[in-house]
């Protein structure tokens, strides 16, 4: 099986007063199995929402998605999504939370081993000691542990993170890649990853989708990682090839990014135009003269 | 001595030590960028410097006067802007200028604000207030109002950390453009190497706390202004980029010790939730991987 996830002239359109508008317009993909892809594009181009059709969160208008020979229709444990904020429940500790999927996904499972996968994934992104916290007494870096420790442990087909560290700070960031990176290799598991970090999608992926610019974002270009596996950050850092594709993706977004903001001024450069508001004052209501109400007459 | 000098310098809140030995000296004109992890000290060393905290053991002087408090010759820009919601654009700026400068007639403050605005370029939004601006707008703000102070230094404590990757590209080139016209003294925190090595002259790195010092400083000699883009193809910015980040991922990284745990995963496979889960009452085993087996069989066509 050579084509494990197709993407099939995906589209996306939402009704408008105006028409309907288009999201994202005829998207093709094609990711083997065990590959790791990272879709980058600028925020508001609409990599989340390819993503969030694969996972089966949001509808598709046209087009189609096939997960290893079956057409998807929804949501499923077959996906396991690692999002931006990890999202846990803040009354359960990490381990529970965790447990939360684990139980439906493996229900026919003795309790044993169930809590065994559970605990040898948080073991495993470095929560071996703190898997019995709450989220609140988590780092955030931490509590995006448990979130790729929930992801894997559903033994999920494929993995979808929608910029997972997006919320970390830089350093942090590189850690949890590593982790990732770490996790990914001894379960070879199939990911697609929206990020619009460029050291992050050089660093991980296999091929690097670029895309364009919304409203009808398409596929932009695809480019090839060939860094050699396992990869260490300093070696990738060393590679030859590294700075070339780097200075390649800057300039493909920095396009988009003059593209998208040539008719906004400097002094307004992220600001959306207040609402009008008419500026008059409520009517007094015992000033008004009281109206007979009109009732119908024959 | 130089401008701002930092001497053997340790501050712990309670038990735990959050800096350890901090030395630094900073020239007159210098931009000098500190990258260090969220947590690991960084706005406690640029509170010592602000003189809202005071370290410990060690002393820190600017200008051969050693900080006791703070005062208006260090600007501070922090990472959630402080503005005063209540007040506009030119209303938060002219109250630093009013602290700072109140001998100066009414017209020359008023131009004073004006100019800074326009620094910034902020002429638009001259009378809205804090919440009808984006987070680049504020910033931008109260960029300017630390510099109306015209303090001696200026203190960045991750300025554009709460920005968009857009935004913050585009305040990157604004803070450039103006230190490039007066070029006062600049020690800016962040995370992000890469900010650092495109705005400072100089870059060092904070090791991961607790008990954080400063690592190898690196001077940053790649001509100005420099293009995000064309850096990548500089070999010397390649060097430093790598020699900070294996100085942050090695020696100054957050330290782990590695156990060996034994640890079970069990081999069976997740099941089906859209199939039936049970058959006629009969409760079903898990699917072990090692009984699931591809052979090859004949079938009829």
């Amino acid at each position: 099986m050579s084509e494990y996830l197709v993407i099939d002239n995906l589209t996306k359109t939402y009704p408008g007063p105006n028409g309907a508008a288009i999201i994202v317009k005829d998207f093709n993909l094609r990711i083997k199995q065990g590959e790791f892809v990272c879709l980058i594009g600028h925020s508001g181009c609409g990599k989340s929402t390819v993503l969030s059709m694969v996972a089966g969160l949001s509808e598709v208008s046209s087009g189609g998605i096939i997960l290893a020979g079956k057409e998807l229709t929804g949501p499923g444990p077959d996906r396991g999504i690692v999002f931006q904020s990890p999202c846990l429940l803040p009354w359960m500790s990490a381990f529970k939370n965790v447990m939360l999927g684990v139980d439906q996904v493996f229900y026919t499972a003795g309790k044993d081993e169930r809590e065994q996968i559970a605990e040898y994934y948080l073991s495993v992104v470095g929560l071996a000691d703190a898997m019995h916290k709450f989220p609140a007494e988590l780092s955030q870096g931490m509590r995006q542990r448990v979130g790729i420790a929930r992801a894997f442990a559903l033994a999920p087909r494929m993995l979808l993170l929608d910029e997972p560290f997006g919320m970390l700070d830089s350093l942090t960031r590189m850690e949890l890649q590593q982790v990732l990176l770490e996790l990914w290799r001894k379960n070879k598991k199939t990911a697609l990853m929206v990020t619009h970090d460029v050291d992050e999608a050089l660093f991980l992926a296999d091929r690097i989708v670029c895309m364009t610019n919304g409203p009808a974002a398409q596929v932009g270009e695809i480019l090839e990682v060939s860094f050699p596996r396992p990869r260490e950050r300093k070696a990738v850092l060393e590679h030859p090839d590294y700075y070339r594709l780097r200075e390649h993706l800057i300039s493909f977004l920095e396009e988009r990014a003059h593209s998208k903001s040539h008719h906004s001024s400097t002094a307004s450069d992220d600001a959306t135009p207040p609402l009008p508001l008419p500026d008059s004052e409520p009517k007094k209501l015992r000033e008004l003269p009281l109206e007979p109400i009109p009732t119908t007459k024959p | 001595m130089a401008f701002l000098e930092i001497n053997h310098v340790t501050k712990s809140y309670g038990a735990n030590q959050v800096l350890r030995d901090i030395n630094l000296s900073i020239e007159k004109g210098e931009f000098v960028a500190i990258v260090g992890y969220s947590g690991a000290g960084k706005t406690t060393l640029i509170s010592l410097i602000a003189g809202l905290l005071r370290p410990d053991t060690g002393s820190l002087t600017l200008n051969d006067l050693e900080i006791t408090e703070p005062g208006p010759d260090r600007g501070v820009v922090f990472q959630n802007y402080s503005l005063l919601p209540w007040l506009t654009v030119y209303e938060n700026i002219l109250l630093a200028v009013e602290q700072v400068s109140p001998n100066w007639s009414s017209a020359k403050k008023q131009q004073h604000v004006e100019e800074h605005i326009e620094l910034v370029n902020l002429g638009p939004a001259r009378n809205k207030r804090p919440s009808e601006l984006s987070g680049g707008m504020r910033q931008r703000v109260s960029l300017a109002r630390a510099l109306a102070m015209n303090p001696q230094i200026l203190l960045l404590d991750e300025p554009l950390s709460a920005l968009d990757a857009l935004t913050r590209a585009t305040l990157q080139t604004e803070i450039e453009r103006i230190w490039e016209q007066d070029r006062k003294t600049v020690v800016l925190i962040t995370n992000d190497v890469d900010e650092g090595i495109l705005l400072a002259d100089r870059i060092i790195p904070l090791s991961a706390g607790p008990g954080a010092t400063l690592g190898p400083s690196i001077a940053i000699d790649i001509p100005r202004p420099r293009d995000r883009k064309a850096l990548n193809h500089e070999p010397r910015y390649q060097k430093i980029r790598r020699q900070v980040i294996d100085f942050l991922l090695g020696d100054g990284g957050r330290k782990h010790t590695v156990v060996a745990r034994k640890l079970i995963l069990p081999d069976i496979e997740p099941e089906d939730l859209s199939a039936p889960h049970s058959f006629g009452g009969r409760k079903r085993k898990p699917i072990r991987r090692g009984e699931v087996k591809t052979e090859p069989v004949e079938v009829d066509v």
